[in-house]
């Protein structure tokens, strides 16, 4: 029976702890872990601007879909593609005419090497690397345009034994940033900040060998009457949001 | 429809082998390991125990990460196999092996440590007293005797192995056939939101890991040998 104690204290505190945190204009969002970066630089902006706190959970769109599927205790999603957003939609768990693109990704081949990549599709199609890390393309809308980029290029066969795959596009960054990838496509926000690539060296790929990256955001049914929700969708909206997302290579509608 | 997809079985053919071989490894390194631990009386044996019950504690994500610095490149294991010509072991079948040895190195020194110092100094003596070598007594006294504890480190290295994942996760890069094990192709499906095919790979999992503990407890019913 004891041993049941803690089960309970731990239950309390979980219990007070959501309690405390819904009265204090707390937005807890879901955010796909390639806009981590320029997410951290908006949500301080935000908190500064509009004394509202924004709680955070950063990972792939498929596990948090499957997360807020479940019961997670999200108020709003920013994902990496537009089908989880409508998805939602459709399972009725977002609040209708809350879904927008705040984002269009852009893929980046990159080495955590200066002067490894130059000429992007010169470097594929020479195999000088040892692996490609990509993320996985049935996870990750990232992974997807990789596959495409490849096919574009048409070295899909030539380039599949060199792949390894990142679950999201954050462990892909990591597989190269640490070596033990020469190369990796990732999302330009990973490598860039105040419009250049600030580490090692890249080739932005061309927006016409993929299909756009356009990234969707929706309130969940959770967030519905939440201001602090409400107040953060109108900040990603607005310019100085819209500024600091395209500092960190994303386009905007 | 067939139960198991072609994905499904080559995932798990290649979670048995590498739990197989990451149990028979264990074995090499881990009986010395729990031998010494039994026997000695150094100032060394509190530390070398907390390290090999470190995986036990520590998060999977901290093995993994380390495990990925260590062996890329720029780390000392990577400059190692490098240097060896053996390439870099993430992303590998055999990078695998290394992070299973090391996240199920307790489960195998510990029941064979506990079996050993069962056996107490009596047997030991006597067998010397014979005029039977150490390596004599080590392998016709203390390996027989101890062999119930052999039986259940192996059943725990074994399971604990097929059980993994976070560590694969970190290191291994998904893979198929040389790193996506089932419970990275699990957590596959489930991203993909393709539940069915997560439930039927997890189901089979499941009864997997049942038959595994029901075989080791039902063989021991007292459960407190080994």
């Amino acid at each position: 029976m004891s041993n049941i104690r803690p089960l309970i204290l731990t239950a309390g505190i979980l219990a007070t702890g959501g309690v405390g945190s819904a009265a204090a204009g707390e937005a807890q969002i879901a955010v796909a872990a390639n806009f981590a970066a320029p997410m951290k630089a908006i949500i301080d902006l935000f908190e500064a601007d509009t004394g509202h706190t924004v709680k955070a959970s950063y990972g792939s769109t498929g596990k948090l879909y499957a997360q807020i599927t479940n019961g997670a205790p999200f108020e709003a999603l920013l994902a990496a593609d537009q089908r989880r957003p409508e998805l939602l939609e459709e399972d009725g768990a977002a609040v209708d005419g809350s879904r927008f693109t705040y984002a269009i990704g852009a893929l980046v081949l990159w080495s955590a090497q200066a002067d490894t990549v130059q000429d992007g599709p010169a470097l594929l199609a020479s195999g000088t690397f040892n692996k490609l890390s990509i993320a996985n393309p049935k996870l990750a809308p990232y992974g997807e345009a990789s596959m495409q980029t490849l096919e574009a290029l048409d070295l899909t066969a030539a380039i599949t034994p060199k792949l390894v795959m990142g679950e999201n596009i954050a462990q892909t960054y990591q597989f190269v940033d640490t070596g033990n990838a020469d190369i990796g496509f990732v999302a330009l926000s990973q490598v860039m900040a105040g419009g250049e690539i600030t580490k090692g060296s890249g080739w932005i790929v061309p927006g016409e060998l993929h299909e756009p990256i356009r990234q969707d955001a929706v309130i969940l049914t959770r967030g519905k009457d939440d201001p602090a929700v409400t107040a953060l969708f109108d900040y990603l909206r607005g310019d100085q949001a819209q500024g600091v997302i395209r500092s960190f290579g994303y386009a905007t509608d | 429809m067939p139960l198991l997809s072609p994905t499904d079985l080559e995932a798990i053919a290649l979670t048995l082998r590498l739990a197989a071989v990451t149990t028979v490894i264990l074995f090499l390194v881990g009986t010395p390991i729990a031998w010494w631990l039994a026997r000695t009386r150094s100032r060394w044996k509190g530390p070398v125990r907390a390290v090999v019950a470190l995986p036990l504690v520590l998060p999977p994500s901290v093995l993994g990460f380390y495990l990925l610095v260590t062996m890329g490149p720029n780390g000392p294991v990577g400059w190692l196999t490098q240097t060896l010509g053996i390439g870099l072991l993430p992303f590998t079948f055999w990078g695998l092996v290394v992070g299973s040895v090391l996240y199920s190195l307790p489960f195998m020194v510990q029941p064979v440590q506990n079996a050993f110092e069962a056996i107490g100094e009596r047997p030991l003596e006597a067998a010397a007293t014979l005029r039977a070598s150490p390596l004599d007594r080590f392998f016709t006294v203390a390996l027989p005797l101890a062999l119930p504890g052999f039986v259940t480190a192996g059943i725990l290295s074994f399971a604990h192995t097929v059980g993994e994942f976070g560590v694969v996760l970190m290191i291994g890069g998904n893979i198929p056939g040389e790193t996506r094990v089932a419970s990275v192709q699990i957590y596959d499906y489930v991203e993909a939101l393709e539940y069915a095919d997560a439930h039927r790979l997890s189901a089979v999992l499941l009864v997997f890991s049942f038959v595994v503990l029901l075989a080791l407890y039902a063989g021991r019913p007292d459960g407190k040998r080994g």
